[in-house]
């Protein structure tokens, strides 16, 4: 078996006196779809954002290809260019535009040509049906189309794994479904992705692992006919229980 | 002609003093505004929380003195300790370069601090480092947040060079005191001195309304249509 893409071993990670993080032993393979699942507070964002070190982790390896990242001497730019991120909130970088968000980390992080450049960003934002809209400022369009854009601009790095901090949550009902289609197309293509959800219809159906984390810790993971058809313990079939019922 | 002369100098100070002290404002706001990790070795440290200092020193000693009087220090001092004689014009220009810097230091450090922390995220996520992080998205968008407060400091300058009167620029004030002097009548010349200084800055803020306005960009963008090649070569439907 190869390397895990991504590999997490014993991590803590403590703001303060509060353990947000407590021991995680986490893994990616290439081309795997992992959901994390959990209430709010249970550590989800923190792990994903420890993952490309956006949190410095309080203890702990993450192994990158086998490659302990947080050694001295790492890159930690170099190693985040490796891996996308899209964010609830977007964050598309206001100054630009569609077109030049997704340009300007392929110009000045891996120095490509700019003409390259921007036809890679093209054929990005033509995958998740933004290319129209090159030229429109992130004020000018919908919460939708911006995280349609926020994935094609971390597509567009190439990066080996792409990370999702509840991509879907600062979304309006009706624009969820554009978003998740996106993912699903993603997933299909054989892209190695890391999801933290509240969608438990889409992690059921993309997944190929599902990671319940409760309180700090990784409490059960497992393919997604297991986690929701048949939970081990209890903590995660009142999890479930209580998010599905709110729908 | 004495007026003319008044103007051009009282231009030619303040629009350099604020473009200067703009300058010197973002560099030092961008200095203090480096994040500390505790990771970094303790000479970076040491020295960043020096630089620190001296910059807060440099800020509050500008901020909290009049600058009439730094004018007269900077003039008469220069010459006295170190025999440096300065054309008033140029020690004129220093003073409200340096004095402005100091302002826009603290205005430059709010315009930084006030750009959402999702956007240095995003930046770094694809791999910036922080100083392209600066250069590509904080700054661009922080100093079109700062421009109506430049453009406050920049009608303040026109105003305040009157101030250098006191180390002889011929600056409009001080040629309007001198055609006083000549002709023996107050009203008339401080009257039209008035209506120029407000012609001036009226100016001022038109242009850099106009300036934002070009920053911001057009209000609508330009829908591009797919041609049925591009189509074909690939693109999922959505």
């Amino acid at each position: 078996m190869s390397t895990p893409v991504v590999q997490v071993c014993g991590l803590k990670k403590t703001f303060g006196r509060n353990e947000v993080l407590k021991n995680i032993d986490f893994s990616v393979n290439r081309g795997e779809v992992v959901c994390v699942i959990g209430a709010s507070g249970s550590g989800k964002s923190t792990l994903l954002r420890c993952i490309n070190l956006l949190e410095y982790p309080t203890g702990g390896q993450i192994l990158f290809h086998g490659e302990n990242v947080l050694e001295k001497g790492m890159n930690p730019a170099k190693y985040r260019a490796r891996l996308g991120m899209v964010f609830q909130q977007f964050n598309l970088f206001s100054n630009m535009t569609v077109l030049e968000n997704c340009v300007v980390g392929q110009v000045k992080v891996l120095g490509k040509e700019r003409a390259e450049a921007e036809k890679t960003a093209v054929s990005f934002l033509q995958r998740v049906g933004m290319d129209q809209y090159v030229d429109a400022k992130p004020r000018q369009i919908s919460g939708g189309q911006k995280q349609r854009v926020a994935i094609a601009r971390a597509l567009s790095m190439e990066p080996e794994a792409m990370l999702f901090d509840e991509p879907t949550s600062a979304l309006d009902p009706e624009m969820v479904g554009e978003v998740l289609k996106v993912m699903r197309d993603l997933a299909e293509s054989g892209l190695t992705m890391i999801i933290v959800t509240h969608e438990m219809a889409f992690a059921r159906e993309v997944a190929d692992r599902v990671v319940f984390m409760d309180d700090g810790v990784i409490a059960e993971e497992g393919p997604p006919e297991v986690i929701f058809g048949n939970p081990k313990l209890e903590r995660t079939k009142m999890f479930l229980t209580r998010i599905l019922s709110e729908k | 002609m004495w007026l003319l002369v008044g103007t051009r100098n009282t231009l030619l100070i303040s629009i350099t003093g604020t473009v200067v002290g703009f300058a010197i404002g973002l560099l030092v706001a961008v200095l203090r505004t480096i994040p500390k990790n505790p990771g970094d070795p303790l000479v970076k440290r040491g020295a960043m929380r020096f630089v620190n200092i001296l910059l807060s020193v440099y800020i509050e000693v500008f901020r909290g003195t009049p600058m009439m009087v730094q004018g007269i220090l900077v003039y008469y001092g220069l010459m006295e300790a170190f025999q440096i004689d300065l054309a008033p014009i140029t020690a004129g220009i220093l003073v409200v370069s340096i004095n402005t810097g100091a302002y826009m230091a603290e205005i430059a450090r709010g315009g930084i601090e006030s750009i959402d922390r999702g956007q240095y995220e995003a930046a770094q996520s694809i791999g910036m480092n922080h100083t392209q992080t600066m250069l590509s998205v904080i700054l661009p968008q922080a100093i079109r947040n700062i421009l109506p407060a430049t453009g406050n400091e920049f009608v303040i300058n026109i105003k305040d060079t009157s101030v250098l009167s006191a180390i002889m620029v011929s600056e409009l004030f001080f040629m309007t005191n001198s055609i006083k002097g000549a002709i023996y009548r107050t009203f008339e010349p401080f009257f039209i001195t008035c209506v120029i200084y407000l012609i001036l800055t009226f100016t001022v803020t038109r242009i850099l309304r106009l300036i934002e306005r070009r920053l911001d960009g057009p209000d609508s963008y330009e829908m591009r249509p797919i041609t049925k090649e591009e189509k074909a070569e690939g693109g999922v439907e959505i």
